[in-house]
């Protein structure tokens, strides 16, 4: 995958973190995804700025005892169903 | 807001998620299969202020609700909406305006986007002008709709349209999906009339028949195959009838599970139809939405499984469906705790197949059905 792709949320969706739940939930108009760790992890970096090389750093950083080629496959995985979704898009 | 005590049982039952705000009965439009009650008229003039809307968005937010629907009525006919939803949007709920669209402008939609509403759902009642008027009441209603759904999409918001299905207008599903493709909507929800309220009392006027119910799936799957093959994004949910379904729908996911609707004068109800089950609902007007959804008689009513009658009590598929909807229950058989006649393991099931006979044999067209307005609700009223 792309280290250079910029990804973006689907316009009108929000990301968003969620006390009562202790989760992060993507919501879209008149319904919700709840996220789980990693998956909340990795949303809450994309923002149209950062690319996924910016991300993985990130990711590294946040997570040091993660092998960094099980964190890339992880990462690259989960945006890829992200895609599939249509939760995400790139340009 | 105040914290109080928990009850016992509050650890078994799980915070809403969904906040529904009926902000008012009020609408321009005079649709004869509305789900409102049919009494909405008692209500006029005793509508919740602003202060007091205020009020249960935050206590619906401490609670956990993050997901708002703005509906009615015609919300837009209250002019403090953007004051509503920008209270909404720095509590962090994902707000919904669910209108018929008329009451929008561009300074409007540009003011609520101001406000940081997140979406906007437009109703559409058919593909073209006379239809939409004989079921709406209002002819003119139509250019206005598409211009504010095109408007709308060009403000950046995401779309749905959503069109009520029934024997009026099914027939020309085709040209619907057209129509929203053409406006480019998001998502489209093509739901069968569900019979309550007003829909109700024109049941017979309303239900389509099983050829044209299977002609307009046949349709639905064909479009998608075809925006598919487009590339076109654009979703279709096609809700069947609970008359022709062999099983009832989990209606609100389950009652007092997730959904709270608080009606224009403050009263919280599991579902917005169920207003018109014979007890008593609570008001915000008297006490905190977090005891109202914990601790009420009523939202304790049909929660879990204790209530359930046979056969659902021992049925496997009760998880799923919950006993369907008490509503229909009540409507159908004058018992609210019944299962369910939706469903064919229901003893009351034929009470469905003669509605369905019944409604095959009733010849009125659209513009005769009653419509739903302040003088057809004053009968309601005093009955």
């Amino acid at each position: 995958m792309n280290r250079d792709r910029i990804y973006r949320l689907r316009p009108g969706w929000r990301l968003q973190w969620e006390e009562a739940q202790g989760r992060h939930v993507l919501l879209y108009p008149e319904g919700m995804v709840k996220l789980n760790d990693s998956a909340g992890a990795i949303l809450s970096l994309i923002d149209g700025e950062r690319n996924v090389g910016d991300m993985l750093d990130e990711l590294q950083e946040r997570y040091p005892q993660a092998p960094a080629d099980e964190l890339q496959t992880d990462v690259h995985e989960f945006l890829d169903e992200a895609v599939q979704q249509g939760w995400i898009h790139h340009d | 807001m105040t914290d109080h005590t928990p009850s016992t049982q509050r650890h078994t039952i799980e915070a809403p998620l969904w906040l529904l705000a009926e902000l008012t009965y009020r609408c321009p439009l005079q649709c004869s299969y509305c789900s409102n009650p049919l009494d909405f008229a008692a209500t006029q003039g005793n509508e919740l202020t602003t202060e007091e809307w205020l009020d249960v968005l935050r206590q619906a937010r401490a609670m956990g609700a993050v997901q708002l629907g703005f509906s009615g009525g015609e919300p837009l006919v209250r002019r403090d909406l953007e004051t509503l939803v920008s209270e909404a949007r720095t509590l962090g709920f994902y707000s919904n305006l669910i209108t018929s669209g008329l009451g929008l402008d561009d300074a409007r939609i540009e003011a609520l986007r101001a406000a940081g509403l997140d979406h906007i759902q437009i109703s559409l009642q058919a593909s073209d002008p006379d239809v939409a008027g004989a079921v709406a009441g209002s002819r003119k209603a139509y250019d206005k709709k598409l211009a504010m759904a095109r408007a709308v999409k060009a403000a950046g918001y995401p779309m749905v349209l959503n069109v009520v299905l029934h024997r009026h207008n099914i027939d020309q599903l085709d040209a619907i999906i057209a129509l929203c493709a053409e406006l480019d909507a998001d998502a489209v929800e093509l739901a069968n009339c569900q019979l309550y309220g007003w829909a109700h009392l024109n049941r017979n006027g309303l239900l389509p028949s099983r050829e044209q119910l299977d002609a307009a799936e046949a349709t639905t799957a064909r479009w998608r195959e075809h925006l598919a093959n487009e590339g076109r994004d654009m979703q279709l949910l096609f809700v069947v009838p609970d008359y022709y379904a062999d099983r009832p729908k989990a209606c609100m996911g389950g009652w007092g599970s997730i959904f709270m609707s608080v009606a224009p004068d403050g009263a919280v109800l599991p579902c917005h139809s169920a207003r018109m089950l014979p007890m008593t609902f609570p008001n915000v007007r008297d006490d905190l939405l977090s005891s109202i959804w914990y601790d009420s008689d009523a939202f304790n009513r049909f929660r879990g499984e204790d209530w359930m009658p046979s056969p659902c009590r021992d049925c496997d598929e009760r998880h799923q469906d919950f006993g369907g909807c008490r509503c229909q229950a009540y409507l159908l058989t004058g018992d609210p705790t019944a299962t369910d006649p939706a469903c064919d393991l229901s003893p009351d099931h034929h009470l469905i197949e003669t509605a369905r006979r019944e409604a095959a044999e009733d010849q009125r067209s659209a513009s005769q059905l009653t419509p739903r307005n302040v003088h057809e609700s004053r009968v309601f009223c005093r009955a």
